[in-house]
This record gives structure tokens, sequence and C-alpha cells, in this order.
């Protein structure tokens, strides 16, 4: 779990991504730009959106703070609490069900030795259920950032999570690049 | 085998790149569009076509076009619906990855015949790695020219931006989407007005599918009538199946509307028939938002014709015998499949997805998720849940600002028509219900009696 920075800023890069991401929309309307710019927030500052991190999106909108709150907490990729650096979200949806989501839920939990929605003591693996990911065919599958594992069996799992235990990086589904045209 | 319209050029080593997708005949719509044809054309051509969206409801594309209002000094959208949330569906993920521009062409093409200036496209925020492969097919798109000011020195100018949501389902209704595009929460709106007269920023908008904004191309390139020889009766052209659930060959596909739903589950040219040489017990054919069929009543409708894919035989016989085509969503349930457990996990999908704004489905929704939950995972359930499931879906239905609650209550009242005998098992076999919590009934379980094929 990273450590948050009080007073939020966005690196230059990312600030000037933010402020392509404005230009998208008609002139009054630069409120469209919440959501990709919390995406920006959240991979830049921890993984997850702490109350002065969304403060910090309203005033580079110049909206009020609630604005934000209150799409923050309606969006499930947006964490509102510290999620370890790997989050693990695995679907669980009837069309994975029938290809043995379960099975696999009940290996992750064994394996990491933690339940859904909890954090590993080390800080190193979330566990999250979510719905259907378009992912169906290729079932059972889980995301982690912006990768999609699919066509699960225990074994892959295993090799995945030594994979991303030996990475160490912090998950997350957008970088500075994601929205830029070259 | 039958034509390929959007998925011809699939196996096309590079298709993913403007060069190549242009040296298989990309992009020649657009230039039939703005060097040959009036918009009000292209619409004529798409309402010739017969094409129908292929988001889920099937309304008729070129209607929804000529609904379009054009008030003087409005800017108007074309806003493709990239949201892709409806669980058992994952075609629109699969054009898109592969090939990229055949969406970006049908958008140019369908922003030419709207006259919209500025188009978006709205993909589910889970779908990152899509977003970076459309941005970058963008930015070919217009260092060729085929977007920005003056597309081929015709004066039509065209701006086009990638919008990423966030996860929430709901977001795939259109006026949630707008909402969302808006920087909002997903809180759909009540119609009228319709998008077509206030839209995104209160502007005239038409929000299209991914899948029917890519079927312009070919309709526009091979002319609306000949695109209507495809298919059977009001099902015309080829639809994008997402094919799931115990099939040996998972997958999406591109099929002529009308082949038979046998054909389509069991050749090999498509699904390869049932996995592990296991029966063929049920089916949802359409997305999670449409009732789920037992197998029979899938390969033939009750009056014991085959049935085809298509949207009026797969609804043949209404909710009580029969289903809908939907967003093409189609998994299937083998023999160990308990359908309680099924109805569980899309109970808690809804419970989940709702917006919270209309108290029948945030209220309801919990309550289906509860009570199935004691049913099928604490086995606690009551005989009177069955009914209770059913009436409490009833009062979801019709009784919401958009169709989500329906979507809710829809599943819940086929599941028990259909496979009441399961939902009683549940309850009489109570002691057994732990042995069984990943929803298998695998020996030594008994199964409840059902028809199977
Ligand atoms: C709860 C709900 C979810 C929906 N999700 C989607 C979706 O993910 N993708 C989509 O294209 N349409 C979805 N729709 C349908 C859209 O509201 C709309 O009808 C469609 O985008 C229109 O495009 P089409 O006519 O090209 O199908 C959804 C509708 C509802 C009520
Ligand atoms: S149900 Fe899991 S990806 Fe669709």
């Amino acid at each position: 779990m990273s450590s948050i920075n009080p007073t939020p800023a966005f690196s230059a890069d990312t600030l000037e991504v933010v402020h392509s991401l404005i230009k998208r929309y008609p002139e009054g309307k630069h409120k469209s730009a919440l959501l990709p710019i919390l995406h920006l927030a959240q991979a830049e500052f921890g993984g997850w959106l702490s109350a002065p991190t969304m403060d910090y999106v309203a005033t580079i909108l110049n909206i009020q703070a609630i604005e934000v709150y209150e799409v923050a907490s309606f969006y499930s990729m947006y964490n509102l609490k510290p999620v370890g650096k790997c989050l693990i979200e695995l679907c669980h949806t009837a069309p994975c069900w029938l290809r043995g989501a379960e099975d696999i839920a009940g290996h992750l939990e064994k394996k990491l030795n933690i339940q859904f929605g909890e954090t590993t003591p080390d800080g190193m693996f979330t566990l999250k259920r979510v719905e259907c990911l378009g992912s169906c065919g290729t079932a059972p599958m889980f995301q982690c950032g912006a990768v999609f594992y699919e066509d699960l069996t225990n074994e892959k799992v295993d090799t995945i999570l030594t994979d991303l235990r030996t990475a160490n990086v912090q998950s997350s589904y957008v970088d500075s690049d994601t929205f830029r045209r070259n | 085998m039958g034509k390929k319209l959007l998925l011809e050029h699939l196996n096309v080593p590079g298709i993913q790149t403007l060069q190549v997708y242009r040296e298989k005949g990309g992009y020649k719509s657009v230039e039939k569009a703005l060097n040959q044809m009036t918009p009000e054309a292209i619409v004529e051509e798409v309402k010739k076509s017969g094409l129908r969206g292929r988001g889920g409801a099937g309304f008729p594309t070129g209607m929804k076009w000529s609904f379009l209002a054009k008030p003087e000094g409005k800017a108007r959208y074309l806003v493709c619906n990239a949201d892709e949330s409806e669980p058992g569906t994952f075609k629109d993920r699969f054009l898109m990855e592969k090939i990229p521009h055949a969406l970006i062409e049908g958008m140019i093409t369908s922003s030419v015949a709207l006259g919209a200036n500025t188009a978006y496209i709205y993909v589910r925020g889970e779908y990152f790695y899509i977003i970076k492969i459309l941005e970058k097919a963008i930015a070919e798109a217009y260092a060729a020219g085929w977007l920005g000011q003056n597309i081929l020195g015709t004066g039509y100018n065209l701006d086009m931006y990638v919008q990423a949501g966030a996860g929430a389902y709901i977001c795939g209704e259109e006026t949630a989407l707008l909402e969302s595009l808006e920087g909002k929460r997903g809180n759909p709106r009540m119609k009228p007005p319709f998008p077509a007269i206030a839209g995104l920023y209160a502007c005239p908008t038409v929000v299209n599918n991914v899948e029917t904004i890519a079927a312009v191309v070919p309709i526009i390139n091979m002319g609306g009538d000949e695109y209507a020889k495809i298919g059977v009766g009001k099902s015309t052209g080829t639809k994008l199946i997402s094919a799931g659930g115990n099939i040996n060959k998972p997958g999406v596909y591109e099929i002529d509307l009308g082949i038979t739903v046998e054909e389509f589950l069991y050749s090999d040219e498509y699904c390869g028939g049932i996995a592990n040489g296991k029966k063929l017990k049920a089916c949802i054919p359409g997305g999670s938002s449409v009732p789920i069929v037992p197998g029979h009543l899938l390969l033939n409708t009750l009056a014991g014709e085959k049935r085809l894919m298509t949207y009026e035989s797969l609804s043949d016989g209404g909710f009580v015998s029969g289903s809908m085509l939907g967003s093409g969503g189609f998994f299937v349930y083998d023999e160990d499949a308990s359908i309680p457990y099924s109805l569980y996990t899309l109970a808690r999908f809804y419970h989940h997805e709702s917006c919270g704004q209309c108290s029948p489905c945030r209220e309801g929704t919990g309550w289906l998720e509860r009570i199935l939950k004691r049913m099928v995972i604490d086995g606690q359930g009551k005989l009177s849940d069955i009914d209770l499931l059913a009436e409490v879906a009833k009062k979801i239905e019709g009784n919401t600002i958009c169709p989500l609650g329906d979507a809710a209550a829809w599943p819940v009242a086929a599941a028990i028509r259909h496979f009441r005998h399961e939902f009683e098992w549940y309850v009489n076999n109570p002691h057994e219900v732990a042995k069984i919590k990943n929803g298998k009934l695998n020996a030594p379980i008994p199964h409840p009696l059902y028809e199977m094929v």
C-alpha cells in the first residue's frame, strides 16, 4: 500500500494529458473530463482516491468537491480505500460461473490466505469480486490493472501470482500514454 | 458458410493498421458517402437495409436516424455505445480489438449521414487496452485525413474522441451513458425528451451500438437492398454472436441471421456442441436480461418448428416459451448447472448495478439477491420463497425509469416457470446445499427432473 501524498499534484507529463483531455469537449463542458482524470489520479496517487486527491481534481476542473465525490462513489473502478499493489478483480457473473469461476475464487483465497475483500498482510494483493468484464468466452478470468488474464486454471493462477509478485508494481488501468495520440 | 461482412478480413495480418485496412477496401464507404451521396440518401440506404440496433433493443437504425432533430445553430452528436456490460456479451470488444478501423469508418460514414461534427466513443473503463487501440486508430485516421478539417476536400469536418467509463453496467443505457459522458453519475434520464431531441449537452444525439455502426460500412458499400437480402423477414444482415458457457468452442461468430439455433449450437463452424460430452439443459440466448429457455424450447418452438437465430423466431412464444435475440450474448448451461444458482448470480449482478434512483429496482433487486442467497448458499429457503421471488420481480417490472428493472425481473419469472422443481429441490434438501456451493449439481446430488437434449 503506497503512502499518499497529502497535497497531491500531477506530474508535468500527466498535466499535459489532463489539459488535452479537457479540450475534447465543447467550451464550458470540461466536467466531461472528470472520469478520465479520476482514472489518471488513481493511477498516479497510489491506486486509490483519497479525499485530498479528489479535492485536487475538483480544483483542476474548477468544480465543487462534492461533484467529484458523487462520481467517484458511483463507479466501481474507483477505489475509495487503499488497495494492495495488485488488485485482482475476479468476474463471478453467470457466464464465468458456468466455466468455473468459483473454483478459481476458492483457489485464490487458499493460495493468498485471504478472503475476497481483503488484502494480504504484505500489501501485495487485494481480492475483489466484480461483475461481467466482457470476457465470458475466455472464462474464467480476472483483471489486474489493464490486463485481462483469461482461460484460467489453478496452475495458471499460480504462475500469474508469482509473476505479479516478482514484477512488484502498482497495478493501474491507465498510464499517461493511454490517452495520447502518437 | 455464411457471408462475412464485419469479420471478412479478421485473419489478415496487420488488419489493425490503417494501411492494411485500406488495402482491403477500407474507408470506401466514407468516399462514397462524401463524394456521391447526400446525407438523406445515406439514411435512406440504412432504412432499406432493415438494420436493427445491435445493442439489444433491436430498434430500426434508419428510423432512429430519421428522428434526429436538426434545429439551426445547434450541434448534433453521434455517440457510440461501447459500454458492453450485458453479461454474456463480448462481441464489441472483439470487433474493436481486431478491426478497430471498422468502427472508426462506420463512425465517420454515420456522422456524415447525421450531420454531426463531433463523435464520441464511450468505452467501458475495464476495456482500457481497447481504448489504447482505438486512440491509435483514430490518430492514424487523423494523420491520413479521414478525420479533422475538410475531409476529402469536401468541407466536411469531424472530430472523434474516445471516452472512458469507470465500471457501471447502467452506463450502457443510453441516457445514463450521456450523463456519464457529461461527467456525472450514470443515472438514466426520464424520456421524453429522447436523445434525438435533447441528448448530449441537451443537443440532438444519436446513440448506437458498436456493431450497429460498423454494419453501416457494408450497407453503404453494397447498398441497403443487397444487405437486406441476407437474413429472414425483419431480421436482415449478419450478426455477431458472443457464444459462451458450457460449449466446446466459445468465441465470437458472425452469422447470417436466419440459421437454425441447432446449427449454431452443434456445428463445428460455430459452438461445436456441448462441452465434456454433457447434455444441453438450458440457454440464455441474448444476454443476461432475456429469459432463460430450456434446451428443447431453445431448439424448437412450442409449435415444433425449428427455432432460427432471428429476432422473431427467438421471441416466438413470448416470455412463456420463448426468449429474445437481445445483444446476442448466447450462453449455454449443461446438465450440471444449477438454474437457481445461476439466477442468484444474476440477481446479485442487477442489485450491484442498480443505480439506485428508483426504489422498486434499488430495493427489489436487493430482496431478490437476499432471498436467493438464503436458498442456494445458506440452505434456508422456504417453499413460499419461490412465489415471493416471482412477486418481487413483478413489482419491479414496469415501475422504473429505465429498463434495468425489467431486465432484473424477467430472468426470475422465466427461471421459475421452466425450472420450478430445481428451486423446490433446494428448499427440500437443505442439508445437501452446503455440498454444492459452487452451483454445480454434480453427482452424488440427484438431479431434479428436467427435459434434456
Ligand atoms: C440497463 C441497460 C444496459 C444497456 N447496455 C448496453 C450496452 O452495453 N451496449 C449497447 O450498445 N446498448 C446497451 N443498452 C441499450 C441502449 O440503451 C441503446 O438502446 C443502444 O445503445 C442503442 O443502440 P442500437 O440501436 O445501435 O442498439 C442497454 C440498455 C439498458 C436498459
Ligand atoms: S461473465 Fe465474466 S466476463 Fe462475462
